[in-house]
């Protein structure tokens, strides 16, 4: 985490760095010659870029076809006219509006439940003395590398037994006992507060718990919202689940309900790919504003998207 | 504190120790029901045949057997998986590290790069998928299309069995922004003070890269390993979604297979058995890239 928090002025030095080169660059006569080579560098990235963006603008190019269009020889970049109505019809077509909502349900339970557990789990570790804590986090650190899948059947029998097969309460309820990734990250965040602000607060009488929830916790919104950014994200994006505990059209998430129609309606893919864009929006979104959040969880734990 | 016996300690301490066990209760909890109960029972399930509807039957190391000895299905999944992580991991790590290079150089605007190369890491592998069905087109898709007009006869990607793996391959190499990221942020924490160091001594662009850069990035690139090859050996939606394991199961991911035994046909002894191959295997490569570790990976307090 004090990855992300450094990101900051890392990136204002960076740009401060620059510019101070620039002058003494400038002094020494040679700026011709390093802004040539910005200029290659510049180059190269855009290229790369466009090549990045290419598979995103031609889901979006298609999105405004006709049907008659999305086949034409040769295809054209930019429709001739634009059908935006495309995207009306995306969501009649699809339940496109229900399984969005089904999935922010999973999403918003996952969020709560991870902010009701990790927070309580990530002090014990980091600030509370007991026996055997060591080997308990060498144990919780170990858990981190067992591939889901060994579980899933198991899992899936108790589930089934429990007749909680076909509810959300698989997909929702280990969030409630915490996520190992984030008990980590917190438990590093925790360990960088001062321990001083414990110690007088507990001197002025407060007990354990008032001191996590309002000492600590009030201090870890950074590391709250990299929890937020990425449950969302993980849970948006989940597949293996959903598809293995629903079976109700209706209670499918999008993820399951586009691979659903994947075939079913192959001719029209101007459609499909609206309605693909629409799937990926909020994700797009939450990312644009989040991004600090969600580059600094990387940079300091190495999550993936 | 775990010398102190619990008779022998102050009530303080008593009370901490209390304070701790409650505070750690949902992850034990959580521990005991979602990972070691499943994990047991899953090794165990590996010796039955179970339907899931009539109680699992003892079977012995038959499914073990059936595996190695006559399942033609199980070698090819593996195969293709295996296949995967080898052309997989080689692109993505020259890619990453090509990429983090680029973006780490200290000239205005790198934000803005880093946030467009990064935006495929965050889309969902249902939607990648579906889009890259999309371009990979073999008629009217984009990029044959654009290979047309370099005089160039693209290939049947996804429908071909000879491509196909290598398109879920390229498919990966476009999320590739996401490790990018990791590098990066392991490029900008080598000192500054070394490379002036090195300047100073006269050592050139080449030098500082191979000397400096490359021995002191080798931690992040270990890390990076690691990770990025347990997520190959657990390649899912791709097969699922645009080809169902095939042409010809030029595509059959081993979780695919997984999938299917378990979740279709309702082998759940079988599978378990499946599972448990697939971590083993996982668990004996990650020891495999850790021992090698010693070699290639510099410490800078060594």
């Amino acid at each position: 985490m004090s990855q992300s928090k450094d990101l900051g002025p890392l990136i204002a030095a960076e740009a401060g760095d620059s510019r101070n080169r620039a002058i003494t660059s400038a002094i020494n006569g040679v700026t011709a010659r390093r802004w040539l080579g910005y200029g290659a560098v510049y180059v190269v990235l855009t290229a790369i870029a466009i090549v990045f963006m290419i598979p995103l603008l031609w889901m979006f190019a298609t999105s405004l076809k006709s049907r008659s269009e999305i086949f034409a020889w040769p295809p054209s970049w930019i429709p001739e006219q634009p059908l935006w109505s495309n995207y009306a019809m995306a969501f009649e077509k699809y339940p496109l509006a229900r399984f969005m909502m089904n999935t922010s349900v999973l999403v918003i339970f996952n969020i709560i439940g991870e902010l009701l557990a990790v927070p309580l789990i990530a002090y014990g570790f980091a600030r509370l003395n007991f026996p055997f804590k060591r080997v308990l986090f060498i144990l919780m650190l170990s858990t981190m590398m067992i591939p889901g899948q060994i579980k899933l059947i198991p899992l899936y029998s108790i589930y089934s037994r429990l007749g909680l097969v076909n509810t959300y309460v698989p997909l929702v309820l280990p969030a409630f006992f915490g996520n190992p990734f984030f008990i980590f990250l917190m438990v590093q965040y925790i360990r960088t507060i001062p321990r001083d602000l414990d110690e007088a607060a507990r001197i002025d009488g407060a007990g354990t718990w008032t001191i996590l929830y309002r000492i600590i916790l009030p201090l870890c919104k950074p590391v709250l919202a990299v929890m937020i950014v990425f449950t969302f994200l993980w849970v948006w994006n989940d597949f293996l689940q959903p598809l293995i505990y629903l079976n109700d059209f209706y209670s499918y998430p999008i993820s399951v309900g586009l691979a659903f129609f994947r075939g079913r309606y192959s001719v029209e893919w101007n459609l499909f790919m609206a309605a693909t864009l629409v799937s990926i929006l909020p994700v797009l979104v939450l990312y644009f504003f989040a991004q600090r959040h969600l580059i600094g969880g990387i940079a300091s734990l190495g999550l993936k998207g | 504190m775990a010398t102190a016996t619990w008779r022998t300690a102050k009530p303080q301490a008593r009370r901490e120790a209390i304070e701790g066990y409650i505070s750690l209760l949902p992850w034990m909890i959580g521990f005991v029901g979602f990972t070691a109960i499943p994990l047991a029972a899953s090794v165990y399930l590996g010796f039955t045949q179970w339907n899931i509807i009539e109680p699992p039957q003892w079977i012995g190391l038959d499914n073990y057997v059936r595996m190695f000895t006559r399942d033609p299905l199980f070698w090819q999944a593996l195969k293709v998986t295996l296949g995967f992580v080898a052309l997989s991991l080689p692109l993505k790590l020259v890619f990453g590290l090509g990429l983090a290079l680029l973006l780490n150089l200290k000239i205005p605007g790198m934000n803005f790069f880093r946030t467009v190369f990064y935006i495929p890491a965050v889309i969902s592998g249902v939607a990648v998928s579906l889009m890259w069905m999309w371009l990979l087109q073999p008629d009217t898709g984009v990029v044959n299309t654009m290979l047309y007009f370099l005089g160039i006869q693209g290939p049947n990607w996804f429908w071909d069995p000879n491509w196909a793996l290598p398109s879920v391959a390229m498919m990966s190499v476009w999320k590739v922004g996401g490790s990018a990221v990791i590098y990066l942020a392991g490029l900008q924490n080598i000192p500054a003070h070394l490379y002036e160091a090195a300047q100073i001594d006269g050592a050139g662009r080449w030098a500082r890269f191979w000397r400096i850069t490359l021995p002191l990035l080798t931690p992040t690139l270990f890390f990076q390993l690691i990770i990025e090859m347990i997520d190959s050996f657990k390649v899912f939606t791709e097969a699922f979604v645009i080809t169902q394991g095939g042409p010809l199961k030029a595509t059959y991911f081993y979780l695919l297979y997984f999938y299917e035994e378990a979740f279709q046909n309702f082998n759940m002894g079988y599978a378990s058995a499946l599972a448990l191959v697939l971590t083993i295997i996982i668990l004996l490569a990650t020891v495999f890239v850790n021992y090698t570790s010693k070699r290639w990976v510099f410490y800078e307090s060594e």
